[in-house]
This record gives C-alpha cells, structure tokens and sequence, in this order.
C-alpha cells in the first residue's frame, strides 16, 4: 500500500472515531474524563503500534530511516518534530500577553528554515553523515570538534526534552487527572516504544501521524469560531477585524473610570506588597512569594493602552529603541537557533537525494506554517472573548468558558472594587496558557474538541520528545563511544548500547521533571541561542568555506558557546547587560564572535589537507562526494 | 560530477550563489525593515483589515519565506535538470 493511501486512511479513521467520541458525548452523556482518557489511550496505541510495525535493527534505517523519506512526509515529521509543546499551547497565549513583541516567535522560528534551505540542509544531505557530530569530525578531521559538537548537542537538546516531558505531564494530569509525576511516566512510555524498537525510521513515520493529529485539533476551534463570528471559516482572514475591534475596546478601557478605580486597588496592592519586601526582616521563600504577588498586582494595574489619549492599545504598539533592538535580537538568535538545532538538522539526512532535500525543507516550513499564522488568530479570538463577551458582565452571570475553566487555575475572576460587575483588571491571568486550552470552550464546542486539542498538544510534545531523545542518545552512543571510546564495538553492541542510552535519558528528563524546576522554560529559549552560537558558524563555514580548518572550528565553536553562555550566566543572575539585550537573545553576541574566531583562527593556521578541501567543493554537486567516500582514504567517518 | 567541465562548475555554482543572495536580501529586508524598524510606520495602512506592519509581521513574512523556499527547490533542482546532475531519487 503506498504512503498516501496509508496516511489517507489514517487521517480519516482518526476523524471518523473523534466523530463518534461526539456522537458518544452529544447522544448519550459520556463523561468528560472518559472522553480524555480515549484519547489518550487512542494516541498512545496509535504510536506504539507504528513503533513496533516499523522496528529495525539496521543501522541505515535506525540512525536516518535507510534515506528513504520522501520530501514531503519528511516534510510533515520535521513540522512536529519541529513544533514542541510550547508551540502548541504556549505560543497563542503568550502572542495575546505580549502582542506585537511577541511576533519575534512567530517570525523566528519560521524564518529560520530560509537560512536552513540554502546554507545547510541539500549540503548537509550530500555530505551523507548520520549525525551532526559525524558531519563535524568528517568536515574538520579527528575528534575535538565531534566532542564539542557532543557536547553541545547534549546542551539544547536535554533542556528542551526536559520541557516537552513536563508538558505531557500537565496534559496528561490536566485532562484525565492521574497525578503529574504519574503522567510523565505514562507519555514516556509513547515515546520510547518507538524510538527504541525503530530509532529514527520508527521515530519518523510516528511523527508524521502525530502531526496530522495535531495540526487538525490545532485548527478545528477556531475555525469554528471564526465560521461562528463572520461566517468565513478561515481564522487567519477574519481576526484583522478584531484586532481593530479589540483596540477601540482597549482605548476605552484605559479611560474607564470604573476600570481606573480597579486599576487603582491593584497599583495599591503592589506598593504595598513592594514596600513589605523593602522593610526586609522574611526569609528568602517569603520575600520571592511577596514579589512574585507584586508583580502580579503590577500587571493588572496597567492599562491597555499607554495613555488617556492614546490611539492604539499596547497590543498593536510596535517596540522602539531598545525594546526594538531586543525584538530585531531575538528574532535573528531565534532564526539562527532554528537552523542550528541538531534533532531538525538530522531530519535532512533521510531523505533520498539532495532533490528531495531542498523540496523537504520547503514542505516543512509550509507544515511548519499553517500552524504559525494560525497562532496569532488564537491571541485575537481570546483577547476578543474577553474584551467583548466578559467584561462588563455581572459576577454572577460568567460566561461559561469562565466557569469551566476557573478551577484549573490559569486565571481567576476577582471583582477588585466590589462594584459586581467584571472589569479587564478583574481577568488576573496566572498561565496565559488557557488561550489555546479552553478556546474550544470559548467558541461554545462540545468537550470531545477540547478532548481533541489535549491529543494534539500531546502529539505536539511527544513528537519533538521523540527528536530529541534519539538526538541525544545517538550523540552519546554513537559519536562518543563508537567513533571516541571505542571505534571496534560491533554494530549489536552499538544498537544495543544506544537503546539503553535511550531508556536511560528519557528516565533522568522524567527525574529532572518531576522537580518542576520554574527555570526550564528560560533553559529552552536558551537553548536556541546555545544551538545558532555553536552550530550554525562551524556548519556554514564548514560547507561555505574550504579554508575553514579544525583549529578555527574548535576555537570557533568553544568562543561562540562561551561568549553567549558568559552573557546568558551574567544577564539573567548577574546584571551584566549590553545595550539592554535581553538574556534569550545572547547569541547576538556569540554567532559573531564564533565566525570571527574561526575565520581568524583558520587563517592563521594550515589549510586543511586537500582531500576535505576536495570534498567541500565536491559537495556542491549533487550525484558526488560524499563524505563516506573519504573513509577509503582513511579520514572522516570510519565504517559504517 | 565526474561529467562537469571547470566551466560549468563555476557556472553552476555563480548561480547557486547568486540564487541564495538574492533570497537573503529579501529575507532580511522583509523580516528587519519591513517587519521590524518600518512596521510602526506601516501601521498607520490598512490590510484585509489588519494594520499592514502587524500583518508583515504575523502572516505576510512567513508566508514569503515559504515562497522563497519553494522558488529555491524549484529553480535548484531545474538547475541540476540542466547540468545532467539530477539524481535517480
């Protein structure tokens, strides 16, 4: 049976039993819980049987699915290896919190495949590696730059993964209620039945169906909300009307004097709570709590708009001057970050020739963004239902999403000046997560949506799990010890070897979740300037320039973690601050300084020898070398 | 490769970069200007009922980012056509 038919299927199987789950809740009153725990069992089974179909113990499929991924199915298995749980429930709520200053994200982590398509990825595929350490070993010779490629590796990927696992435990907990800790450990066990049993070939066609899942419950509510409001069901379209709507009603708010008496109780509130913490004399836990409150009553005293008389709110208001300078940073170490992160890198590696390469990456951005431009829609509808249908309703009569959804503590409806009615300073948003979690709710839908959202937020996070883990675990198994510590081990060893590896890391991320540890989410945004200050200098010099040589690489790699790690350490805890960049966007200092040093370096010292420079020009040519073909000559990859 | 002469080396490759600098500069132009330092301005116009500096930067990048992807695989691989260097897969 050919892909398209298998996929076909799949995909309307899959909506024919979230069909019947409706059927189920509308007809005969199936209970909430039973609906979420349907659907998870229904995506786990699903994923471990694509796992155990598509075991191997090849080492061509296990490490880069025998290169046999057609583009555009690569293309789908990089969308949701690429699009995390942040992605899914956390970027529509953070674009309504931080509105325009948010797009950096969106522009990011999109515009990265761009310099992914043309400097990296058909090359990358010519080269014909397995990892990127490989690459980096093959490219520069001998070993320094594959243990600094490990090393690095290790870095962006474990944070990242430690993130995705503590997002399937808030689904899973959230959803079907078992315990967080409990959670985690269920969701692991989708994740390591493939890529044990399959590595990488299980891995991709996993991925592939766990992004179908995700990009239907992704759309359907607002969609539906957007066929509700203006009867066109194309959100992306329809939401421009609302950010104007939701102006006019942010321009109002600001001059409310109704809204200024409750704005004037939380500026109040936080003064005082600022004033306690000055007077010193609490414990270090106590002082945090009461600022942490502060900041809290700080938020909602402010207005949505900067001033009586302004004309657009905050939420349309274009940063300037440093606040500029930190939206251009963080959108150039987000772009560079993207195409520097090994777990997507890797995926360019399984497809069958450079044609298909290049066709994929395109694929992927195109998957990549129909969830993208959707996001921002996500923020529009919320801020809508909020502005228009909440505020100014009576404490008594909340609309049900209210209701609903108070419990789980993403938000609280407090009426601040007892006046009875709910005011925009009365919405306190805890997790601006809720965004996505209860639009299907906000559009009015039965619970079997929001049942469909959760199985796609978890495909979201298992799927770039997934990525990781295997980036990781090979990085260990393959790059360290078979090519460093012991280049004679035989390939049952290895596989073997990697397995436990597997098993082995996807315990501690679950350790090291269980602790729920606040700084994980900055450790991610880090890990995208870690990855674009390390990778993306010593990958682009080393495909674009023949001359760059491995003292320059080294040098290069070490100087670019370094300089970025030292401005990441020294901003966040320190106060070490240039021009006011914030701490996710150190990379803007380490990528330059990572070219510079291996451009000087390498200049300074020998050209490497002819063979690789050879190579680095051959690998311009699809149907020629490739890196393989240097292990006749005794450099590069060793057997394979 | 063993069948491209120098010339059509060099050929080949002056096309691939020139290809990927014309790319880069609308990339930068459309995400750092247009998006980023001009967006205020443009604001102040209207898009299918967006305020056309938020609109560049939510849907009208991306989606150009995706054209340029598209226009390089394709003009790419039509280049291998050309040079006999396209492969089996």
């Amino acid at each position: 049976m050919s892909l398209d038919r298998i996929f076909g299927i799949y995909t309307v199987t899959f909506l024919a039993v979230t069909i019947l789950i409706g059927i189920g809740e509308l007809a005969f009153g199936l209970p909430n819980r039973w609906i979420g725990w349907i659907f998870m069992a229904l995506s786990l089974v699903i994923y471990i049987v694509i796992g155990v179909v598509t075991r191997t113990s090849n080492p061509d499929q296990y490490y880069v699915a025998g290169r046999g991924v057609p583009a555009f199915y690569n293309g789908m298995a990089t969308g949701s290896d690429w699009m995390s749980a942040a992605s899914f429930i956390s970027m529509g709520g953070a674009l309504s919190a931080q509105g325009f200053a948010g797009l950096a994200y969106v522009m990011g982590w999109t515009g990265g495949y761009l310099l992914l398509a043309v400097f990296l990825g058909p090359y990358l595929r010519q080269f014909g590696a397995y990892t990127i350490p490989d690459f980096l070993s093959a490219r520069y010779g001998g070993n320094a730059a594959r243990v600094i490629g490990v090393v690095a590796a290790i870095a962006c990927s474990f944070t990242y993964l430690i993130a995705q696992v503590t997002g399937v435990g808030l689904i899973v907990s959230r959803f079907i209620g078992l315990d967080f800790n409990v959670g985690v450990f269920v969701g692991l066990l989708g994740v390591l039945f493939c890529s044990v049993l399959g590595g990488m070939r299980s891995v991709t066609w996993t991925q592939v169906a766990q992004y179908i899942i995700l990009i239907i419950s992704y759309l359907v509510p607002v969609v539906y909300l957007s066929w509700q409001l203006f009867s066109i069901p194309v959100p992306e379209l329809t939401y421009g009307r609302l950010l104007q709507q939701n102006n006019v009603k942010a321009v109002e708010i600001t001059r409310d004097a109704k809204e200024k008496e409750t704005r004037a109780l939380w500026k109040k509130d936080a003064d005082d709570l600022n004033a306690k913490v000055k007077a010193g004399g609490l414990s270090e836990a106590e002082a945090e709590k009461l600022k942490a409150q502060a900041a809290l009553a700080g938020r909602q005293a402010t207005a949505p708009a900067a001033s009586d008389d302004a004309k657009i709110g905050r939420y349309l208001t274009v940063p300037t001057g440093v606040g500029m300078w930190n939206f251009l940073a963080l959108t150039f170490c987000l772009m560079v970050g993207t195409a520097g992160l090994p777990h997507i890198l890797t995926r360019y590696y399984t497809t069958p020739s450079v044609r298909q390469a290049r066709t994929s990456v395109a694929w992927s951005l195109f998957f990549i963004f129909l969830l993208y431009f959707t996001a921002p829609a996500y923020a529009a509808f919320a801020r809508f239902a909020i502005y228009a249908k909440l505020v100014g309703t009576k404490l008594a009569e909340l609309p049900r999403w209210v209701t609903l959804w108070q419990p789980a503590g993403l938000f609280d409806v407090v009426d601040k000046n007892g006046d009875g009615i709910v005011q925009w300073a009365d919405f306190v948003v805890k997790s601006t997560d809720f965004v996505v979690l209860a639009m299907p709710e906000i559009a009015g839908l039965p619970f079997v949506i929001t049942g469909l959202v959760m199985a796609g937020g978890l495909a979201a996070a298992l799927s770039t799990a997934d990525g990781l883990l295997l980036t990781i675990a090979n990085a260990i198994s393959h790059d360290l010890y078979y090519n460093v510590i012991d280049p004679s081990a035989s390939l049952t060893k290895r596989l073997t070897i990697t397995k436990v590896l597997l098993v082995v890391t996807a315990l501690v991320a679950a350790w090291v979740a269980t602790f729920r540890l606040s700084l994980i989410v900055e450790l991610v945004a880090w890990a995208f300037s870690l990855a674009g200050a390390s990778f993306f200098p010593a990958l682009v010099m080393g495909i674009w320039w023949k001359r760059a040589n491995k003292s320059g690489a080294v040098v290069g790699m070490i100087i670019g973690l370094g300089v970025t790690t030292y401005y990441m350490i020294g901003s966040r805890f320190y106060g070490v601050s240039w021009w006011g960049t914030q701490t996710i966007a150190s990379a803007i200092f380490g990528l330059p300084a990572g070219f510079l040093a291996i451009w000087i370096v390498s200049l300074l010292t020998a050209p490497p020898p002819k063979a690789v420079q050879d190579l680095v020009v051959s690998v311009r040519y699809p149907k020629s070398g490739q890196a393989t073909a240097l292990s006749a000559q005794g450099i590069g990859l060793g057997q394979h | 490769m063993a069948d491209l002469t120098e010339r059509q080396k060099e050929d080949y490759w002056r096309y691939n970069v020139r290809l990927t600098t014309i790319l880069l500069v609308i990339w930068f132009v459309v995400t750092y200007l247009v998006s980023g330092l001009w967006a205020g301005t443009l604001n102040q116009y209207s898009f299918l009922g967006f305020p056309l500096g938020y609109y560049m930067a939510a849907q009208g990048s991306l989606a150009i980012f995706v054209v340029e992807i598209a226009v390089y695989a394709y003009l790419m691989n039509r280049k291998d056509d050309e040079y006999g260097i396209r492969e089996e897969a």
